[in-house]
């Protein structure tokens, strides 16, 4: 299902290239807007003091998760043996569902589309789409 | 029955209201068929669907756009009763167009990402949790007749 063409590669660095130095902003949104918008996501965070969008915690660990997307673009010839370490430790130790890859992704793509309207057309969105199934599937690669 | 808040309410019926269904119905619809693009086996009649390009100038599915978009008016006029207002609908993409009913999902989230891509700063949170709910219950009622 997810086989990066080189088209999709293309379309995805420079995308990238346009987003990253707005990463932080985009992970803090994106995480900000999973856990508003899919409660159920907030069991995973019961160790932090504050849940609400813009606070610490979830400024914090919105940075964590792209910086976790840049390695993958920084990878995205092998983007399994790149997140090899990422994917041991939400396989070990974080153990998210896998079901919740799905949901942040389609909270980081509504972010993109949010302020990049003009970059996230159609076709980089397919692209956009299949890199973060790509990046998903290596983070449950050790799963099982 | 489904509970909607006060700001639910007012969030969703504001959304429409400034809604261009000209623009959002074909952009939904053509966004829809490029990222997922299995979905086109259910429309093999429109004509030239070979690219990307060739999907958002096809006049078909523009029109078919905006009729699918219109069709959320029911659920707006009803919002208390959507599983009720949608059990026609139901019944035909399940016994007439054969429609997998998880492309209307995968149709809801263009919705979102397109109304996204032109609200702005006004697609909080908050808006979005609203209006997601929403496509969520419209979803579960076009589903829910298949058996």
């Amino acid at each position: 299902m997810t086989t990066l063409t080189d088209k999709d590669k293309a379309i995805v660095k420079a995308l990238w290239g346009k987003i990253s130095k707005s990463a932080d902003a985009i992970g803090a949104d994106a995480l900000g807007r999973m856990l508003t918008v899919y409660p159920q996501t907030k069991t995973y965070f019961s160790h932090w003091p504050d849940l609400s969008p813009g606070s610490g915690p979830v400024k914090a660990h919105g940075k964590k998760v792209m910086s976790g997307v840049a390695l993958a673009v920084s990878k995205i010839d092998d983007i399994t043996s790149g997140l090899l370490e990422l994917s041991e430790l939400h396989a070990f130790k974080l153990r998210v569902d896998p079901a919740n890859f799905k949901i942040l992704s389609h909270c980081i793509l509504v972010v993109i589309a949010n302020l990049y309207p003009k970059d996230f057309n159609p076709e980089s969105h397919a692209s956009l789409d299949k890199f973060l199934a790509s990046l998903s599937l290596a983070l449950s690669d050790k799963y099982r | 029955m489904v509970e909607w808040t006060d700001f639910e309410r007012a969030t969703i019926q504001d959304i429409f209201s400034k809604m261009d269904y000209e623009a959002v119905g074909p952009a939904t619809l053509s966004r829809c068929l490029v990222v997922y693009p299995w979905t086109q086996r259910y429309f093999g009649n429109f004509g030239n669907l070979y690219n990307a390009a060739a999907i958002i100038e096809n006049p078909m599915v523009a029109k078919h756009g905006t009729t699918i978009l219109h069709g959320l008016d029911r659920a707006l006029k009803n919002m208390d009763n959507i599983k009720e207002t949608y059990a026609e609908l139901s019944v035909l993409h399940s016994e007439k167009l054969h429609v997998d009913p998880d492309n209307f999902r995968l149709l809801a989230d263009c919705l979102t990402i397109v109304v996204a891509a032109r609200l702005g700063k006004a697609f909080t949170g908050d808006v979005q949790a609203a209006f997601q709910k929403f496509l969520t219950v419209v979803v579960f009622s076009l589903g829910r007749q298949y058996h």
